[in-house]
C-alpha cells in the first residue's frame, strides 16, 4: 500500500446512504461491485463502449467503468437492484424484458434496463428510432436488439397506460 | 484496467484549480467529463499524479449570450448543449454535431471544454469551433487570454494551452439569423470517431453565397479550417464547377492517417464527399 491517502465518499445507492473510504483511483464500477456487493452493473468491455456497467446517477445514465467513485461523491445512484417495485414485483421495464424475451445470455440486461429507465423518464413515448438511438451506447451480442426494442415499447405502453401492440415482423 | 495512483483534488473555484495546476505543473491534469482522460489513465498512457476534478466549479457551467456572442462554460456537457433552447435558436449546428458524438451515456458527461482542449484530432467540436470562428478563454495564474480556435491546434494533442492554464469558456459569435448550416460525419458505426467530417456555415443573398465557412474533422493531425475552400464559394452562385473547385481546395489541405478507418486517399475523398453534402444541406436550410 502506498502513501496515497484514502478519501471519504458518501452516496445514496438504491435509496440507501453509504459511506466508505476509497483510493482516489477506485473506479465507480469496482466500488459498487467490490465494496458494496452490488453486482448488477456488469463489467463488459471496461472501455466505455459496451454499456453493461450503465447505472443512473442524478437522473443521468452513466457508464460506471469510466468514472471514479470520488466523482460520484454526494450523488444519488440507482442500479438494476433498485428497479423492482417497492412490493418486490417487477417494474414495467423488467416485466417488458421478461415478456418480450429481451434477453438471452443476460449480460447486457442490467445496463440496458438502466439506460431504458432514464430514456423513458426523458421521453415517455419514444418512437422505435428514438429507442434505437437511445440505447446506442449499449451493446447486445445475442438478441439482435429487436426484442429489446419491443421490451422498451412494452414498458412505455404500460407506464403510459396505453395498449402495447407488437409490431408485425 | 486500473489507473495508476494519484491525488484527487476537487476545487470549487477556477482560481483554486489554477493554483493547484501551477503548483504541480506537468504532474497535474484537469478532469472534466473524463471520457478521454480516464480511458487513457486506465491504459496507463496517462498517469497524472494530481487529478483536478473541475465538476465542483460552478462558474464553468452554463450557456449565456453576451451582446451577440454565445458564451459556453467549459464544463457544459454535450447533453446540456443538445437541450439548450438558446443554442437551438442561435447556433443549431452545435446540437446537430453533439448528437453525432459518442453515445447518450457519454454525452451526459462529456463536455465542450474537454472536447476542444484535449487536442484529439478525432474530436468533432474543434473543427466546428473553427468553422464558427470561436475563441477559447484560457485562464492561468496571470488571468485570462483568448485564443481563436483557428490558431489553437498545433499537432495531435499539442495546443496553445499552457500547462498551468485551464480552458474555461468558449466564445462564439452568433451566426446571422437565417444562416444555413450542416455537419456531415462519416463514421463506421454509431459512436465512432469520424472517418471524415465537414462543418459548413453559410449565408445566402438571393442565389449567391454571401459568406461561407468550412472546417474538416479527423483528416489531419489537427482540425482544419478550410480558408481557400470557403473563399471559393463566397460570392458564387454555387454552380457545379465552383463547388467542385472548393471541394478540391478542401481535399488538398487534408493529410489523413491510413488506419482502421481507411487508407489516406479514401479519407481525403470522403472529406470531399462530406463537404459536398454539407454545402448542399446548408444551402437548403439558409433562408436569408
Amino acid at each position: 500500500m502506498s502513501d496515497i491517502e484514502q478519501i471519504p465518499v458518501t452516496m445514496t445507492v438504491n435509496g440507501k446512504k453509504v459511506q466508505r473510504f476509497v483510493e482516489p483511483r477506485t473506479l465507480l464500477i469496482h466500488f459498487l461491485r467490490e465494496d458494496l456487493d452490488i453486482t448488477g452493473p456488469h463489467i463488459g468491455c471496461e472501455t466505455s463502449h459496451c454499456g453493461a456497467c450503465t447505472i443512473e446517477m442524478n437522473g443521468m445514465s452513466i457508464k460506471a467503468c469510466t468514472m471514479f467513485a470520488a466523482q460520484a461523491n454526494n450523488a444519488e445512484l440507482t442500479t438494476v437492484e433498485g428497479m423492482a417495485n417497492p412490493d418486490g414485483t417487477l417494474s414495467a421495464l423488467q416485466e417488458g424484458f421478461r415478456q418480450m424475451h429481451g434477453l438471452q445470455c443476460g449480460y447486457c440486461t442490467p445496463g440496458m434496463i438502466m439506460r431504458a429507465h432514464v430514456l423513458l423518464k426523458e421521453n415517455p413515448n419514444p418512437t422505435e428510432d428514438e429507442i434505437r438511438m437511445g440505447i446506442a451506447g449499449n451493446l447486445c451480442r445475442c438478441t439482435g436488439y429487436q426484442n429489446i426494442v419491443k421490451a422498451i415499447q412494452y414498458a412505455a405502453a404500460k407506464l403510459n397506460d396505453t395498449e402495447f401492440q407488437e409490431a408485425a415482423e | 484496467m486500473i489507473p495508476g495512483e494519484f491525488t484527487y483534488h476537487r476545487p470549487t473555484t477556477v482560481t483554486q484549480a489554477v493554483a493547484i495546476l501551477a503548483e504541480h505543473g506537468d504532474e497535474a491534469r484537469p478532469l472534466s467529463g473524463g471520457h478521454s482522460l480516464i480511458p487513457m489513465m486506465k491504459l496507463r498512457m496517462a498517469a497524472p499524479e494530481h487529478l483536478i476534478d473541475l465538476a465542483g466549479v460552478e462558474s464553468l457551467k452554463g450557456i449565456s449570450e453576451d451582446s451577440g456572442t454565445i458564451v459556453i462554460g467549459a464544463m457544459t456537457t454535450q447533453h446540456e448543449m443538445i437541450h439548450s433552447e438558446l443554442l437551438a435558436e442561435k447556433i443549431p449546428i452545435i446540437r446537430e454535431t453533439s448528437l453525432l458524438i459518442a453515445d447518450p451515456q457519454i454525452r451526459y458527461l462529456g463536455t465542450l471544454g474537454g472536447n476542444v482542449a484535449n487536442g484529439d484530432p478525432g474530436n468533432d467540436m474543434p473543427a466546428l469551433m473553427q468553422c464558427l470562428n470561436a475563441s477559447y478563454v484560457l485562464t492561468g495564474p496571470d488571468g485570462d487570454r483568448e485564443v481563436p480556435a483557428r490558431e489553437f491546434y498545433e499537432a495531435a494533442y499539442f495546443t496553445a494551452l499552457a500547462p498551468e492554464e485551464i480552458l474555461t469558456a468558449v466564445r462564439i459569435p452568433a451566426p446571422l439569423a437565417g444562416h444555413g448550416y450542416a455537419y456531415e460525419k462519416l463514421k463506421r458505426k454509431v459512436g465512432d470517431y469520424a472517418t471524415a467530417a465537414a462543418a459548413v456555415v453559410l449565408t445566402m443573398n438571393g442565389g449567391t453565397v454571401a459568406s461561407c465557412s468550412i472546417a474538416l474533422t479527423n483528416v489531419a493531425d489537427t482540425p482544419l479550417f478550410a480558408a481557400e475552400a470557403s473563399e471559393i464559394l463566397t460570392g458564387s452562385a454555387l454552380d457545379p464547377e465552383t463547388v467542385k473547385r472548393s471541394i478540391a481546395a478542401a481535399e488538398a489541405i487534408t493529410e489523413p492517417a491510413s488506419d482502421g478507418r481507411g487508407p489516406a486517399q479514401y479519407r481525403t475523398k470522403m472529406a470531399g464527399v462530406m463537404l459536398e453534402r454539407a454545402v448542399a444541406r446548408a444551402v437548403e436550410r439558409a433562408t436569408s
